[in-house]
């Protein structure tokens, strides 16, 4: 479906910081085409990140984050080899779960 | 599983409570984590958040000075304030100012960068949950080229 999401894990002194580059249009709605028809909305809703099965972080976002959705965040608890998976879910219903090792 | 059992993992909270007792609808439930999504201006949207937020040296936001396109403008937000539970970012003059919202359980930093559009110069504000009250960051951010195709 969509490309994978490319999410590198990096822990450092207790704390892993997580950096997610998504691949998605993220169509506000707003934006008009060449020929002047407004492009439908298709954009990211909710993301959820879990760390062993616990929620790490919930965002909730509008057609405002740009195309191709750029995220950093951080959290404590993971060991170099944990797995840190990040899942997405657009206005369509449409989804995408990956998942990277802590380094 | 049932899908009502479904929803109600899925909800947080007091909507949960409604929506177990049968008062809420799974689509009500679900809205209700978008409150705030629809506000056309940055007041609006900070009530529907919970209230009005005062501005406070522990949050910081961090957005370009000038962004060449408005399309992606890499936006930052912190705060040092004990149990931040929530971070919001949010940029006043566009058609709906609320951009994102996280919300950040025990053991994760309250730290979020993610990119933004933003139709034209404008306030990046950063609200931020602690304690169940509101606190915000501003920054100004100056757009060359505006980030929503016009």
């Amino acid at each position: 479906m969509a490309d994978p999401m490319r999410i590198r894990a990096a822990e450092a002194g207790g704390i892993t910081t997580v950096r997610v580059l998504m691949s998605h249009p993220m169509e506000s709605g707003i934006r008009k085409d060449a020929a002047g028809n407004t492009v439908p909305a298709h954009y990211i809703t909710t993301v959820e990140a879990t760390h062993n099965g616990k929620s790490v972080l919930k965002a909730d976002w509008s057609g405002a984050v740009s195309q191709n959705p750029f995220l950093l965040f951080k959290f404590k608890g993971a060991a170099k080899g944990d797995k840190v998976q990040v899942k997405w879910v657009d206005n369509k219903g449409e989804t995408r779960t990956d998942e990277a090792a802590v380094a | 599983m049932n899908q009502k059992r479904r929803t109600v993992l899925k909800s947080t909270g007091a909507m949960a409570t409604l929506l177990s007792l049968g008062i809420v609808t799974a689509e009500q439930a679900m809205a209700a984590g978008r409150a705030g999504f629809e506000a056309k201006s940055l007041e609006e949207a900070i009530k529907a958040l919970g209230g009005s937020a005062a501005a406070n040296d522990q949050v910081a936001i961090v957005s370009p000075d000038i962004a060449e396109n408005g399309a992606v403008v890499p936006v930052g937000a912190t705060s040092k304030l004990a149990n931040t539970t929530a971070i919001y970012l949010l940029v006043e003059k566009n058609p709906t100012p609320l951009a994102a919202g996280f919300s950040i359980p025990a053991g994760t930093e309250p730290e979020v960068q993610t990119r933004l559009k933003m139709g034209q110069s404008t306030n990046v504000v950063a609200v931020v949950k602690a304690d169940g009250k509101l606190y915000s960051a501003t920054k100004e951010t100056k757009v060359t080229l505006g980030g929503c195709g016009g």
